[in-house]
């Protein structure tokens, strides 16, 4: 029995669900290339109707803060309330903000 | 048999076993989104047949239902062709019935739009979305395999050259192609045949797979209801049920 890790490269799916929408995150999938990644990203997440676009990254070329990171890069501003537009209110029948 | 009704079930046949075929390999694929690919590939198929057995009992009458034909019909009332009903060996057996099958498909369903019978051209029009579809996935793991590695395609090569024997019956004229194609309900086959001869040559080339030689020692008869050992079996395991409890309900 195979044991090691041959099912291919990890991709990030993000899927538009309704044109001009912004795309959204929902997993990731395993692929050996291009057109498989996209298949298998469409038999995976979009066979219900979830959505009208499709966007394929490889895993490996994401770039993030790493954790140790995360004190200096996020916290300062928890710290500036005045940076947040919460004075404000928006108008009703306004979705999507 | 009703030549009309003999077509509708060439049809449904060899979606319904094909996707049984596929069924079967639910849960064995070698990763889990080829296994998710190949029972969509099986769902879509069903939905083919579930169409066509469910006109095919409306023109028959009697009360029956699309279930009954898949569900009650002898091993000889069954006309799909040979080769969907090859077991599934390994993945490049499952690979290259599935392509030389899409490629009918596709070919097939795109001259069958064409149907002066409002239902069937309104099945191919529908159903050439999905096949098309199926064609992509399937020529590319052709190609992936066949310019592979080594193994891969000596695999591969050797699934095309044992099932190349089963390929051409989806062009053998039956009565009922005669018939449909006549009177303009059916498709000329041997337009079908070239638009499927051209894909496979384009598929084998960028493969770097050798074409399967000629036509000699083409084997059939599935079209008429003489199958090879396989048929039997599915279909005890797939018509098990309603034998046993021919009242079962969901």
């Amino acid at each position: 029995m195979e044991t090691k890790d041959n099912q291919g490269q990890l991709w990030e799916v993000f899927i538009q669900s309704k044109p001009g929408q912004a795309y959204k995150h929902v997993g990731s999938i395993h692929a050996y290339d291009k057109n498989m990644a996209i298949e298998n990203a469409r038999d995976t997440y979009t066979r219900r109707g979830e959505g009208t676009g499709l966007w394929l990254i490889p895993s490996s070329e994401i770039v993030s803060v790493t954790e140790n990171e995360a004190e200096y890069f996020f916290e300062p501003a928890d710290a500036k309330i005045y940076r947040h537009p919460t004075f404000y209110n928006v108008p009703e029948g306004v979705t999507n903000m | 048999m009703d030549l009309k009704l003999k077509y509708y079930f060439q049809i449904a046949d060899n979606a319904l076993i094909l996707s049984h075929r596929l069924s079967e390999y639910c849960s064995r694929a070698p990763f889990l989104e080829e296994d998710l690919a190949n029972t969509n590939v099986a769902l879509d198929l069903i939905g083919i047949a579930e169409a066509t057995y469910g006109q095919a009992a409306l023109i028959q009458g009697k009360g029956l239902t699309g279930d009954d034909l898949a569900y009650r019909r002898p091993e000889n009332e069954f006309c799909n062709t040979l080769l969907v009903e090859q077991p599934n060996k390994d993945f490049a057996y499952i690979v290259v019935r599935q392509f030389l099958t899409d490629a009918f498909h596709v070919a097939f369903f795109s001259e069958l739009t064409k149907s002066k019978d409002t239902f069937l051209s309104a099945l191919a029009f529908k159903s050439i979305k999905e096949v098309t579809y199926h064609l992509r996935r399937s020529s590319e793991w052709m190609v992936r395999l066949g310019d592979g590695t080594e193994e891969a395609h000596v695999k591969i090569q050797t699934a095309l050259d044992s099932l190349w024997k089963f390929s051409k019956e989806f062009f053998l004229q039956s009565e009922a192609d005669i018939y449909m194609e006549k009177e303009g309900l059916g498709t000329e086959l041997t337009n079908v045949e070239i638009a499927w001869n051209q894909k496979i040559r384009e598929i084998c080339i960028m493969a770097t797979l050798k074409h399967p030689p000629s036509n000699d020692g083409q084997v059939s008869g599935g079209k008429s209801g003489r199958h090879s050992e396989y048929l039997g079996h599915i279909l005890a395991e797939m018509q098990f049920l309603p034998s046993k409890y021919p009242d079962a309900k969901w």
